[in-house]
C-alpha cells in the first residue's frame, strides 16, 4: 500500500477536519475540564460521530462497522488530535473494540459491538496496574469459581473508566508476575457487584479511572480468547491501539507544530520577529523533519495492520518510540519557543503540551517500544 | 504492477545476470579484476543504463520514470557495481545540462557522461568561503572566445584524477554576491591547472586543492547566461542532495557487515537479548532511524508524483542521512571499543580498520554538500517559510 493518503482517505480527512472546526473547537476541551464535566467529553457529539460511521470504521458490517482499515481511521483519528477532542476512541475503539473484536465469541461480539459503533456503548480496557506501562505485571487475580471466575484486584490508568458500559479486565489465571503465560482477559459489566470505580482526573483534562474488584463474579462466556493465552490478544490490541493512538499524535504533532511556527513568524523582540534567531529556525526545521519522519512510520504502520504485513507489530513499536519522542520533542520546544505566555493556563499550547506528554506515556513510551522493537527484531 | 512493467522488470534482470561478469557477482569488490569491471561498466554504458532515464539521443537509456526506477531497484538487487565517481556527471552534472544547456553543449557533453568517457570534477568550494559558496574570489576574464581563470578551489573530490571540471568563476567582481557568477565547463588537464591532492583524518586523499592561474574555458562552454550561474549552480545542487538523501544505509552499505550485525557480535547476547541495555536501545533507535529516512523519502515522491506536496525534501534527506550515517558509525564505534581505535598493522583485523576509517569518513557527511547548518537553514526558508 502506498505511504500517502487515497483519494478516500482525503476526502474523509477534510470531512473529519470541517466537523471538529465547527464542533469541537480546543476550547470546548478546556471548557469540559474546567467545568468538571461528569462525563469529560460529550455523548451527543459522540453518537453524532457513530451515525457517520466513523467509530465504526474498523469493525465489520455484521456487528454494524464500516469494515475500513487503519488508513480510514487515522484519518478521522489525527483530526480529532488537532482540536485535542477526548471522545473515547482510545478506550472504546482501539482498546475495549479490539479486545472484542479479535477476542470474543460471535454471540458476545454481536451482543456489544453494534451498539459500540453507533456510539451507545463505552468500553475501556482495564490492563495497568503501575505507573510505568508493563502489559505482563499482572496481580489481580481470576480464579475458578463454578463455571466462572472471581475476580480480585486493583487496576489503574483505566481510560474513560468512569463511564464505561463493560470493562475489559486482565488478571492472572496462573503463572508469576511478570509471565507472559497466565494471563486472561474478562468482560465484565461495569455495574456488577464488587466492581468499585473511582475517575482520576489526569494532567490532558482526560479521566483515567482506578477499578477495584473485590470478588467479581464472571462467567465462562465472558472470556476473551484463551484462558492463560491472554498475553497474545492483549499484543494483537495494543498494535492496533498504538497505531491508532499515533494517528491522534501527528494530528496533535501538526497543530502543536503549526501554533509555534506562526508564534515565530508573529513574535516580535529585540525589534524583530523571533524566528530570524539562527537558534530557533534550525530547532524548528529540526522538529519539522521529526514530525516527517513520524508522519512516514505511522503511515507505513496503518499500511502494515491494512495489508496485514506480518511485520505489523514491529511497526507499531516503531511508530510509537517516534511518535512519543516527537511528542516530548515538539511539546518542549513548543513551550520553550512560546517563552512565558506558553506557561500560563491561558494559552492553549500549554494544553497541547500536556495532551502531549499524556500520550507519549499512554500504551508505552520511547524506551519501552524500542526494548520491543529490539526483541522483535532478534536482539 | 502493470503486466508490461513485470515483463520489463524480467528483462531487466535478465540483461543483468548476462552481462555482469561471474567474478562480480559474489565476493568482495575490492580487488575485482579491472578486466571484468571495464567489461561490465562497458555493457552497462553501451546499453544506457548508467542513465536509463536520459534521452537515447544523449546517450540515455530513453527509459521513463518507473522502468528507470526498475534498472536501479534490479542493479542494486544485482549488486551491480557502477564506474566510481560517476555521480558529478551521470547524477549531478547531466541532469544540469539537461535543464540548462543549449543543444549543441547536450551534444557534446552527455554521451560522454553517458559512457563514462570523462571523469568530472566540482569546482565550488574555495578557501574561506566554506559553506557560504556564493563568496567565491576565482575570476573569470573574457578575452576573444575564451576566459582565463584565476584562482582557487578546494575540497575538490576526484580532482587528481578528473579530466573536466565544472566549475563556479566570478565574471563581474562588481556585481552583488549571487549575480557575478558564472558556470562554465573547461579540461583538466591544460596549463595553468595544479591539482595538490588534500590527506585527511581518515588517511584518505580524495580531495585536492585546485588552482588555476591563466586556465581557459571555451565561451561556448559556459552553462547558462553569463553571471547567470548562480540559479544553475543552485539546481546542480539540489540534485545533489536528492541523491544523497535517496541512498540507503550509506556507508554500512559498501561492508557486508551491518552495524546491526557488529553490535550482536561485539556485545553479545544474553537470553537472546544484547547484553547492554544501553547499545541495545540505541540498536533499535538506529535501526528505526534508518527506516524512517527511506519511507520518508519514499513518501515524499509518492506524494510528488500523486500532485499531494511540492515542499522540498532534498535537505531533510541530506541532514537525516548525514546524522545516520554518522550515529551507525558513532554505535559501531562504541561497540567495538578500543578494538576500534587501530589504524593499521597488527592487532587488528581489516573490517576493524575498516570501520575506524569510516567513522573518520563519515564525520565529513555532514560538512559536505552544504552542512547540516546550511541545510537546516534552507529548510527554514524555504519550506517552513519563516522570515530572515
Amino acid at each position: 500500500m502506498a505511504l500517502i493518503l487515497t483519494e478516500d482517505q482525503l476526502i474523509l480527512r477534510d470531512m473529519a477536519r470541517t466537523f471538529f472546526d465547527e464542533k469541537s473547537p480546543v476550547e470546548r476541551m478546556r471548557s469540559l475540564r474546567d467545568e468538571k464535566d461528569a462525563t469529560g467529553f460529550h455523548r451527543a457529539l459522540w453518537k453524532e460521530m457513530g451515525e457517520l460511521g466513523w467509530i465504526g470504521i474498523p469493525f465489520p458490517e455484521a456487528v454494524g462497522g464500516a469494515d475500513m482499515g487503519y488508513g480510514e481511521l487515522g484519518a478521522v483519528l489525527g483530526e480529532c488530535g488537532r482540536v485535542l477532542a477526548p471522545e473515547p476512541f482510545v478506550s472504546t475503539v482501539l482498546l475495549g473494540g479490539n479486545a472484542i473484536l479479535l477476542g470474543a465469541p460471535e454471540p458476545l461480539q454481536k451482543e456489544l459491538l453494534p451498539e459500540v459503533c453507533s456510539g451507545e456503548r463505552l468500553l475501556a480496557l482495564a490492563f495497568q496496574e503501575r505507573g510505568r506501562f508493563a502489559p505482563t505485571e499482572v496481580e489481580t487475580t481470576a480464579t475458578r469459581e463454578g463455571d466462572g471466575f472471581s475476580l480480585r484486584g486493583e487496576k489503574t490508568f483505566v481510560l474513560d473508566g468512569h463511564v464505561a458500559d463493560q470493562l475489559v479486565i486482565v488478571a492472572r489465571t496462573s503463572g508469576g508476575r511478570e509471565d507472559r503465560d497466565g494471563l486472561s482477559l474478562f468482560v465484565v459489566d461495569a455495574q456488577a457487584a464488587g466492581v468499585e470505580i473511582q475517575r482520576t482526573e489526569m494532567v490532558d483534562g482526560r479521566n483515567a479511572a482506578t477499578v477495584r474488584l473485590d470478588g467479581v463474579t464472571v462467567g465462562a462466556d465472558r472470556v476473551l480468547g484463551d484462558v492463560d493465552g491472554g498475553f497474545a490478544l492483549l499484543d494483537r490490541v495494543f498494535d492496533r491501539a498504538t497505531i491508532g493512538l499515533c494517528a491522534e499524535m501527528v494530528g496533535t504533532f501538526e497543530e502543536t507544530f503549526e501554533r509555534t511556527l506562526q508564534y515565530l513568524k508573529d513574535r516580535e523582540q529585540f525589534g524583530v520577529k523571533i524566528g530570524t534567531f539562527q537558534a530557533l529556525r534550525h530547532r524548528a526545521a529540526h522538529m519539522w523533519t521529526e514530525l516527517e519522519f513520524a508522519r512516514s512510520v505511522v503511515r507505513d504502520a496503518q499500511s502494515a495492520l491494512d495489508d496485514d504485513r506480518d511485520d505489523a507489530s514491529a511497526c507499531a513499536s516503531a511508530a510509537k518510540a517516534r511518535c512519543s519522542d516527537v511528542a516530548h520533542l515538539i511539546g518542549g520546544e513548543a513551550i520553550q519557543m512560546h517563552g512565558g505566555i506558553g506557561m500560563t493556563d491561558e494559552e492553549e499550547i500549554g494544553l497541547f503540551f500536556k495532551r502531549l506528554k499524556a500520550a507519549e506515556f499512554t500504551l508505552g513510551d520511547g524506551i519501552y517500544h524500542r526494548d520491543r522493537f529490539a526483541g522483535l527484531r532478534g536482539y | 504492477m502493470s503486466e508490461s512493467l513485470d515483463a520489463f522488470r524480467q528483462e531487466a534482470r535478465a540483461w543483468i545476470q548476462e552481462s555482469l561478469p561471474e567474478e562480480l557477482k559474489s565476493g568482495p569488490r575490492r580487488g575485482a579484476p579491472k578486466e571484468a569491471l571495464d567489461r561490465w561498466f562497458q555493457a552497462l554504458t553501451g546499453k544506457g543504463w548508467l542513465t536509463p532515464d536520459w534521452p537515447t539521443e544523449y546517450g540515455g537509456g530513453g527509459l521513463d520514470r518507473k522502468q528507470t526506477q526498475v534498472v536501479k531497484q534490479e542493479l542494486k538487487k544485482a549488486r551491480a557495481p557502477v564506474p566510481p565517481a560517476s555521480a558529478f556527471g551521470t547524477r549531478m552534472l547531466g541532469p544540469t545540462l539537461l535543464e540548462f544547456g543549449t543543444e549543441e553543449q547536450k551534444l557534446e557533453f552527455l554521451p560522454q557522461i553517458s559512457r563514462h568517457e570523462v571523469q568530472w570534477c566540482q569546482g565550488y568550494s574555495e578557501p574561506g568561503a566554506g559553506s557560504d559558496l556564493a563568496s567565491l574570489q576565482t575570476r573569470a576574464v573574457r578575452e576573444g572566445d575564451e576566459y582565463v581563470i584565476t584562482g582557487q578551489k578546494i575540497w575538490t573530490t576526484g580532482a587528481d584524477k578528473a579530466d573536466w571540471i565544472f566549475c563556479l568563476v566570478r565574471t563581474d567582481p562588481d556585481a552583488a554576491k549571487h549575480d557575478g557568477i558564472s558556470f562554465v565547463l573547461f579540461p583538466m588537464h591544460q596549463p595553468g591547472v595544479k591539482v595538490s591532492p588534500l590527506t585527511l583524518i581518515d588517511g584518505n586523499a580524495d580531495f585536492s586543492q585546485v588552482f588555476f592561474d591563466g586556465a581557459r574555458a571555451k565561451v561556448a562552454h559556459l552553462i547558462g547566461p553569463e553571471n547567470g550561474g548562480w540559479t544553475v549552480a543552485k539546481r546542480l545542487l539540489q540534485h545533489e542532495r536528492t541523491t544523497d538523501g535517496g541512498s540507503e544505509g550509506g556507508i554500512t552499505g559498501a561492508m557486508k557487515e551491518t552495524f546491526v550485525d557488529l553490535v550482536k557480535r561485539e556485545v553479545g547476547l544474553r537470553d537472546g537479548v544484547l547484553a547492554d541495555a544501553t547499545l541495545r536501545q540505541r540498536t533499535a533507535a538506529q535501526e528505526m532511524e534508518a527506516n524512517a529516512l527511506r519511507l520518508t523519502m519514499r513518501r515524499a515522491g509518492e506524494e510528488a508524483r500523486a500532485g499531494q506536496s511540492t515542499r522540498d525534501i532534498g535537505s531533510l534527506g541530506k541532514y537525516r542521512w548525514a546524522n545516520m550515517v554518522k550515529a551507525e558509525q558513532d554505535l559501531a564505534m562504541q561497540a567495538l571499543g578500543a578494538q576500534g581505535l587501530g589504524w593499521e598493522g597488527p592487532g587488528f583485523e581489516a573490517v576493524e580498520l575498516q570501520r575506524t576509517k569510516a567513522w573518520l569518513t563519515t564525520r565529513s557527511d555532514s560538512i559536505w554538500g552544504g552542512t547540516n547548518e546550511v541545510q537546516l537553514n534552507v529548510i527554514a526558508k524555504r519550506v517552513l517559510e519563516i522570515p530572515e
